[in-house]
């Protein structure tokens, strides 16, 4: 297939490499150094897509960041990529493309007839249509907008490719490569700084790519390659082209995209597609450029129609040309530099200029080369439906208002420019207030609030002798301020083209009787009328109206359609743009992907896996493992055919009839020592700890100030002054914290030193009637009898050399021991344990089996300590010192807290003694009430009660104290359960705690 | 991000703290009366002011020490970062 738009020898494309792709299905070919946008251009497809609303046919508006069309779904080594711009993706081999936007194909497309029926589509369409009758939004509307809307599908496959995150700290960091850029990155990195110059497109250069300048006796862009290959040789520089710095956060840290494989038809082997960096700059330079503005005219969006800018870029960089009978439809100076471009490649362009009598050195060559110039001319109308066949045309009148005879003209190309806009965006993002530049009619950086130096044509100069200069003293003077270094360079000369003053007429007038379309927004939909209407309806902030119309939102974010949008507003209203404001311009500047964002953090990598030294053991026995916060703990051990159900009654069976063992490492454990721990214990818990022996455990539960229970566990007094805390696995981190809290700032007086030992001791519970048996043959150095090693004794030992801990403490109710060695031993321990308790018929348990001897002893734990209880709740209060304060201890008076109907902790035993009692039912008096029923208390955790052979659960309820005996009805809505219930002692075995300490 | 500078380790990112709220809060002394709006405002009322505000971090992710940020709430501006035992 020939190439019919483009040139032969212009351009910095590679044509000795030809890379073919397919777009809609369809084959072509582009060259290396190509984007999609403008291999299909040269390739004479301007069709791409469909607009939002109206389903009008989209193609190319601009070559880069700019671009509000053509966005496509990209396919890559078996993936998809949704909302792509074209204009910025490189082409690779085999690279597909589809257009997004259109139902069921771009040229057929069912969506259009919103364009004959836009009546039904003005301002705040959404709010006023689709609103009535509410049910058919989920069902009729919503999915008929989304099909018909487009916008690009995500792939529903997990993303094989790898994302990076990285953190760099630099002395500067200056966001685009133009002039100003190079200039001040130049300078600073000279004068000994720390650089990064970020660069979004793959060609560093900026502007200089595409003018026709002189900078020190070279080309622009041969100045541009030298200052990069200098730069990129310096240590003290970073250098990165395809790296878009998107978002411009608080105390400087900058986010910045890099798209390392995007252009490649498949990531390299071990480097990422693309790697997010989290930049904090001592410095930030802005030299982000400026993006031409449309000029505003009856169907301003019809396919051919492009930024003035964009035709030269796809003519100089890509060789090709938007067109062969291009109409340049200009009120500034820029505009003759595209003009001068075609004409110098052998195509005639006419130009239109909306001033009357302009005088420049440019307009003088272009005069000169006898390009045919119709001043005080304005475009009121592009002709063509899928691509621009020609153009009505007429004079207008000195003051901007009466049209003369309309002409037609043909031509297969307007190139507009309506002159430039600065990008704010990442000025305005850090806290920049803004202020308006009347000469240039746009908004410049103002007062920076960070450390924060916009130069170039960001900050409204686009004369490029002034910015090298502003450049390099910028560059250098910041530099000095961190470095202390002096070193400066010299501004080479400048050879450029003078220019004259812009016209600020930029909305063409409708003649009378017609009715196009003219656009301001073009990715959205936004017509002039739309404003117009949604300023008659009465609202009058931009960032309404911006709402309301949907002007700038989306991925345009203002880049193109902002200012004229302000510029409706302020002539509509008689203001001035600087009254109107501007919307916030709010990070990401341009789209970030997903997975960027995400980085490394997904799967089995989103958050730490922590495993118990015995993990491989629980392995090789057929345990199956549940995520107990960041632990992976053994939920059962499953033998052949059992289930879950079936495996934890066994484990729990046998641990009440002979002995079992549970890996308890994930316990928190808190290393206690100093001269006022016990002071520090007895502050923090309710109950009395002053007079704990040496060689006792202790049972407490802390609070928190307003008197809410926080966590419990045991605390053991190793030494006179060194104690050792257990938490919760789940409160583990705040509880140290709540510690380190209370002694760094509350009170520092108190001598005492807190560290988590979690880690650094493996767990072994041995509980049940045989318990003891095991334990004597585990330590035979020592008597382990229940005199010698009563109910809360602790001891120490050694087990067959390895030193342990031994507590005789007892989560499970039954007679039970607890047993610390250093991590490293933790596995061998488990190992004698099995071996020496096989006679005893021991049995590992998991978390299932712990949890119904829990509930069935009627022990709370974190389903009741769920921080919305006190310690009456959990029928704690016997543990409330009435003598000392604590933490908390005041709020307990609260008149909710000592209220005699007061919730509390009772056993719920299902009246058929069969049905389990879903967790989270609420307990109800009458099951057919009236709905909303009232609730009396919620089931906070069941199980099978391997004691009685039925279903028990506990539950927090309302007067739970005088409801004993009650007869009541477990509600669950969620499972369609209504069983009746009758209330019991928590304590359903064991209630007199006999075996603990038996 | 906010970068941070602890009063023992300098400058680092938010993401190794942890806020820990009003530092200008006091704790009513232990085993001493207080009354049932004395104690309310200590557990409950907090400011929410615009401007200046003396807050508690605490470097989880570092030394594990907390202590005062004077920052402004409404441009995270920092101006101090002190010890605990340290006045503004
Ligand atoms: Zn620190």
């Amino acid at each position: 297939m020939s190439q019919d738009f483009r040139l032969d020898k212009i351009g910095l494309i590679n044509r000795d490499k030809k890379i073919s792709f397919k777009f809609n299905g369809k084959s072509y070919f582009g060259y290396e150094g190509d984007t999609l946008a403008s291999a299909l251009i040269a390739n004479g497809v301007h069709l791409v897509g469909r607009s939002f609303k109206y389903h009008r046919p989209r193609g190319f508006f601009g070559a880069g960041v700019d671009e509000p069309y053509a966005i496509v779904q990209l396919y890559r080594n078996n993936e998809t990529d949704p909302n792509v711009r074209a204009t910025e993706q490189e082409l690779f081999e085999g690279l597909e493309a589809t257009s997004v936007n259109c139902w069921p194909s771009v040229n057929f497309d069912i969506g259009a007839i919103n364009n004959f029926l836009n009546k039904f589509f003005p301002a705040g369409f959404y709010y006023k249509t689709f609103m009535w009758p509410k049910s058919f939004w989920y069902k009729v509307y919503e999915p008929f907008i989304r099909k018909a809307a487009g916008f690009g599908v995500a792939s529903i496959k997990h993303d094989q490719e790898r994302y990076e995150h990285k953190y760099e700290y630099c002395d500067l960091l200056i966001t685009g490569s133009g002039p100003s850029g190079l200039a001040s990155a130049y300078a600073a990195a000279i004068n000994g700084a720390r650089v990064i110059l970020a660069e979004d497109k793959p060609r560093f250069g900026g502007s200089l790519l595409t003018s026709e300048v002189n900078i020190g006796n070279q080309s622009g862009k041969e100045w541009a390659e030298k200052i990069i290959t200098e730069l990129k040789g310096m240590p003290n520089v970073i250098v990165k082209n395809r790296a878009q710095v998107f978002g411009y956060y608080d105390h400087n840290m900058l986010v910045m995209s890099e798209r390392i494989n995007d252009h490649l038809p498949k990531s390299k082997k071990y480097s990422p597609k693309q790697r997010l960096w989290y930049i904090r700059a001592k410095e930030v330079v802005i030299s982000s450029g400026s993006i031409e503005r449309p000029l505003v005219f009856g169907n301003n969006d019809t396919p051919g129609v492009v930024l003035s800018s964009a035709a030269k870029e796809y003519l100089k960089v890509y060789g090709v040309l938007v067109g062969r009978n291009p109409l340049i439809f200009t009120n500034n100076d820029s505009a003759y530099e595209t003009a001068i471009e075609f004409k110098k490649n052998g195509i005639w362009p006419i130009v239109l200029d909306t001033r009357s009598n302009p005088e420049s050195e440019i307009i003088d060559e272009a005069k000169r080369m006898g390009i045919d110039i119709k001043f005080s001319y304005v475009v009121i109308a592009a002709k063509g439906y899928k691509k621009v066949k020609s153009a009505e045309i007429a004079k207008i009148s000195e003051d901007k208002k009466d049209l003369g005879k309309i002409e037609n003209l043909n031509c297969d190309c307007i190139c507009v420019s309506g002159f430039w806009t600065p990008t704010i965006h990442l000025a305005s993002q850090s806290g920049n207030k803004t202020k308006f530049n009347k000469e240039i009619d746009a908004f410049v950086p103002n007062q920076p609030k960070q450390e924060e130096t916009t130069v170039g044509s960001a900050n409204g100069v686009f004369n490029l002798e002034e910015t090298l200069k502003k450049s390099f003293e910028v560059g250098h003077k910041l530099s000095k301020k961190i470095t202390n270094k002096d070193n400066k360079v010299s501004v080479p000369q400048v050879v450029e083209k003078k220019t004259t003053q812009h016209d600020k007429f930029w909305c063409v007038p409708l003649p009378k009787g017609k009715k196009y379309k003219r656009f301001l927004d073009f990715q959205n939909d936004v017509a002039v009328t739309d404003i117009e209407l949604a300023l008659r309806e009465g609202y009058r902030s931009i960032e309404h109206v911006k709402r309301y119309t949907t002007l700038g939102m989306a991925t345009d974010q203002g880049k193109t359609s902002n200012l004229n949008g302000l510029q409706l507003v302020s002539n509509v209203e008689n203001k001035i743009v600087p009254e109107v404001g501007h919307t916030t311009f709010r990070p990401p500047y341009t789209p970030v992907t997903i997975g960027a964002i995400v980085g490394r953090e997904v799967g089995k990598h989103s958050k730490p896996t922590r495993k118990s030294p015995m993990h491989l053991w629980h392995e090789k026995n057929n345990a199956v493992f549940v995520d107990a916060g960041v632990w992976l703990r053994p939920r059962y051990y499953k033998r052949s055919n059992e289930t879950l159900f079936e495996a934890s009654k066994r484990e729990a069976t046998n641990v009440r009839k002979n002995v079992g063992v549970c890996d308890v490492t994930t316990l928190g454990k808190i290393d206690i020592k100093g001269p006022d721990a016990a002071e520090l214990l007895n502050r923090v818990y309710t109950n009395a700890w002053l007079k704990l022996p040496v060689g006792k455990a202790r049972y407490g539960a802390m609070l928190r100030e307003d008197g809410i229970v926080m966590d419990d566990g045991t605390t053991t007094r190793i030494l006179e002054n060194h104690y050792h805390m257990t938490t919760t696995t789940a409160q583990a981190a705040n509880v140290l914290s709540h510690l380190e809290y209370y002694l760094q700032v509350v009170w520092p007086e108190l001598n005492v030193n807190v560290v988590s030992t979690t880690e650094q001791w493996a767990g072994a519970a041995i509980a049940g009637p045989k318990s003891r048996d095991v334990l004597q043959k585990l330590f035979p150095d020592i008597n382990v009898s229940n005199e010698d090693l009563p109910f809360m004794g602790y001891i120490e030992s050694n087990l067959f050399g390895v030193h342990a801990r031994i507590f005789r403490i007892s989560f499970s109710g039954e007679l039970a021991y607890e047993v610390n060695v250093e991590s490293d031993n933790g596995n061998f321990m488990w190992e004698k344990i099995m071996e020496i308790g096989k006679e005893f018929e021991i049995q590992p348990y998991g978390t299932e089996a712990l949890s119904t001897l829990r509930i069935e002893m009627g022990h709370v734990a974190g389903s009741e300590l769920d921080g919305r209880t006190i310690p009456y709740d959990n029928s704690l209060e016997g543990m409330v010192s009435k003598k000392k304060d604590f933490i908390g201890k005041r709020s307990l008076n609260r008149e909710a807290f000592i209220a005699k109907d007061r919730q509390k902790v009772v056993g719920v035993v299902p009246l058929d003694k069969k049905t389990s009692i879903p967790e989270g039912s609420h307990l109800v008096k009458d099951a057919n009430a009236k709905l909303p029923n009232p609730k009396l208390g919620h089931i906070s955790a069941s199980c099978w009660s391997v004691e009685y052979n039925n279903p028990f659960s506990l539950a927090i309820l309302h007067d739970g104290k005088n409801m004993i005996g009650e007869k009541l009805f477990a509600l669950s809505p969620l499972k369609n359960k209504s069983i009746a219930v009758e209330i019991v002692s928590s304590h359903y075995v064991d209630p007199k705690g006999e075996r603990v300490r038996s | 991000m906010l970068h941070i500078k602890c009063p023992y380790c300098g400058m680092r990112s938010q993401n190794e703290f942890a806020y820990g709220g009003d530092a200008s809060v006091k704790r009513p002394e232990l085993n001493k009366e207080t009354t049932d709006s004395e104690w309310d405002s200590f557990v409950y009322l907090r400011k929410s002011l615009r401007g200046k505000h003396l807050e508690l971090w605490h470097h989880i992710s570092g030394c594990r020490q907390w202590f005062k940020v004077q920052r402004d709430t409404a441009t995270h501006e920092i101006f101090k970062t002190l010890k605990p035992s340290e006045d503004i």
